[in-house]
């Protein structure tokens, strides 16, 4: 249900998308990095299978790599963008009174049915991530601004991906026709 | 000149806080422009919502414009800035997996953060979905090395796959930029109507 009123309360598109170029170049000028979610979120499951399978994350080198010995998989800079991420999130969604219990979904499904494509989605993106070397942040938008061309051929596989499925789970999202 | 070397500047946890500031700024920039909500990501690929398209490459070209005027007038290196190195296979077949992920879960890792962060019971799914998916990756990572070493290019940008100058391609992306914006916005009303 985005009911107009809800959906005037966001910000115009271009000027999130300026705001979020600038931040994007800040975020180079200074720390030589672009932004980065998924590289973070991998480092936290990272550590906590290390929690609790130690002698295992040591043995395999993926993740040996992050958390192997006394490596700490936490002491990293992706790791604390994801911090900032989801507390300007909720800052942010505090300030609107958008900070609710609730589950969005397509018109057509139950919230039962929505929880479980958003997990297969999830383990998708996940797998997908780590296969490409980072996600929408760290491939598309940090990759496209310097012009890496494997970036962009990565933004266009995502789309294509995308609108390539869209019209046969139509169901998932779109209103009854 | 930049970038600079933070560690060195403030200390291992106080470039640890520049990154945590940098984040809350990325966060609320998301949760700001709708991106906490999955219908509004997933309505992108239906023509109904061009947020995700105006908002990734207005910040896509914002930022190169502003990278690479740095760079021509000397103030940031562009070999000191981290650029990915290209490994064309593995990059688009994650792409394709990705975009799949995408339509039937609704975001994408940044946007799943921010609506975890907002109490979204499909952002927290989908976030225990990642968990899993990059966990089974880590675990059978060594099963298709080759496959995730090949097609590798080194850093390879634009300017030297199409044999032009630097600036040339910055405005070529700005005109794909706006014909895109034009395109999509031309389709959605044909589909749509006129009303947004």
């Amino acid at each position: 249900m985005s009911a107009p009123a809800e959906k005037a309360k966001y910000w115009n598109p271009y000027l999130g998308g300026v705001l979020l170029g600038l931040l994007l170049f800040l975020s180079f000028f200074v720390t030589s990095h672009g932004l980065g979610a998924s590289g973070g979120v991998h480092r936290i499951a990272v550590a906590i299978e290390d929690l609790v399978i130690p002698e295992h994350v040591d043995k395999t080198p993926y993740i040996a790599r992050m958390a192997g010995g006394d490596r700490d998989p936490l002491a990293h800079w992706l790791v604390w963008e994801v911090a900032g991420i989801m507390l300007g999130g909720f800052v942010s969604g505090l300030l609107r009174g958008r900070v609710k219990l609730q589950t969005y979904r397509g018109p057509q499904i139950t919230p039962r049915t929505r929880w479980a494509y958003a997990f297969i989605g999830g383990a998708l993106m996940g797998y997908g991530a780590r296969l490409a070397r980072g996600c929408t942040s760290g491939q598309a938008l940090s990759g496209g601004a310097v012009m890496s061309v494997g970036s962009w051929a990565f933004m266009f596989a995502v789309f294509a991906g995308g609108y390539g499925l869209a019209w046969f789970v139509r169901r998932l999202w779109q209103p009854e026709s | 000149m930049a970038p600079f070397d933070l560690v060195a500047l403030f200390g291992t946890t106080g470039s640890y806080l520049v990154y945590v500031a940098i984040g809350f700024a990325f966060g609320f920039i998301l949760e700001s422009s709708g991106f906490g909500d999955s219908r509004l990501l997933a309505a992108q690929f239906y023509f109904r919502e061009l947020r995700v398209l105006k908002v990734m490459f207005t910040a896509i070209t914002v930022a190169m414009i502003l990278i690479f005027w740095s760079i021509a007038l000397g103030w940031l290196d562009y070999d000191e800035i981290w650029v990915k190195p290209t490994y064309l296979w593995p990059g688009i077949a994650g792409g394709l997996i990705m975009g799949v992920g995408f339509i039937l879960g609704g975001y994408c890792p940044g946007t799943s953060l921010v609506s975890v962060a907002t109490l979204k019971l499909d952002g927290a799914f989908f976030l225990l979905g990642i968990i899993a998916g990059v966990t089974l990756f880590g675990e059978t990572a060594g099963l298709i090395s080759t496959f995730w070493n090949s097609g590798y290019l080194g850093i390879f940008t634009l300017p030297e796959l199409l044999h032009l100058e630097t600036g040339v391609v910055v405005l070529l992306v700005v005109c794909l930029a706006l014909v895109m914006f034009a395109g999509f916005e031309w389709i959605r009303q044909k589909i749509y109507g006129k009303a947004q």
